[in-house]
């Protein structure tokens, strides 16, 4: 259980230090993919060790993924867009939606 | 692990694959805990779904050789201190709580899932179902819109 919650805790902080180091539009959404999955894995480890009869954090985290697909299906049409408009994808550069 | 690599790497297609490899091994945690059909779903929907899905988008945007530019080294100092620091600080606080551990139980078959994922009485979870699918249908006809949409205004723009 405490090695299960601790590898998530670290993919978690990894994602978070990914997010805030890359510019890339694509690579700060792989980052955010790895903070939802660990999310996902804390779930499913405390639904398992504590309410092992229950099944609330099995089915929110079926939620959750399916959110995180639509999220990152939504997220690549924008960024496709995006670079349609302004041939890049770094974050830096994305400023179409200031006055 | 992977996920440093995927975070760390300076080409965005090898990030995408590594991600795919922190996924199926996020797959394995839930074959050790006894999930099987959450392990399925997860190999789905993430390594053969989204994982893919980033590769194709990495493709359609990069050329294959493209790097990313990296940060100064003093930026990368503090960020990750500032990051190491909140790790640190939440692997400690886990330690000190003392989960009471419950064993035993039965092992939860896809039946049961199905049967409370439908449940219309108390904890059942059949509104966030509904919800889920509208949002997965509008997702679907807003990522088609924005994807075609603009070329087309675009072309109008020329």
């Amino acid at each position: 259980m405490y090695d299960i919650v601790a590898v998530a805790t670290i993919v978690f902080f990894v994602g978070v230090f990914g997010f805030l180091t890359r510019k890339n539009l694509i690579s700060l959404l792989i980052s955010i993919e790895l903070m939802l999955n660990a999310v996902v894995v804390n779930f499913v480890a405390f639904n398992k060790y504590l309410y092992p009869g229950r099944l609330d954090g099995y089915i929110f985290s079926l939620f959750v993924i399916a959110v995180a697909a639509a999220e990152v299906a939504l997220a690549i049409a924008l960024i496709i867009a995006l670079y349609r408009l302004d041939n890049s994808i770094e974050a830096d550069d994305m400023d179409s939606l200031q006055g | 692990m992977f996920s440093v690599l995927a975070v760390s790497t300076t080409r965005v297609i090898r990030a995408a694959v590594y991600l795919l490899f922190v996924m199926i091994l996020m797959a394995g945690f839930y074959f050790m805990m006894g999930y099987n059909f959450l392990a399925g779903v997860q190999l789905m929907v993430y390594s053969g779904g989204i994982a893919v899905l980033i590769v194709i988008a990495v493709l359609l945007v990069h050329h294959i050789e493209h790097r990313v530019e990296r940060l100064s080294a003093f930026e990368y100092l503090w960020k990750g201190a500032v990051v190491l620091a909140g790790m640190v600080l939440t692997l400690v606080s886990l330690r000190q709580f003392s989960f009471r551990r419950l064993e035993g139980a039965e092992h939860a078959t896809v039946a049961d899932v199905g049967e409370r994922l439908l449940a219309t009485g108390r904890g059942g979870y059949i509104l966030p179902f509904e919800v889920i699918s509208v949002l997965l249908l509008a997702v679907m006809v807003a990522a088609i819109v924005i994807a075609k949409g603009e070329s087309e205004n675009a072309r109008n723009h020329d």
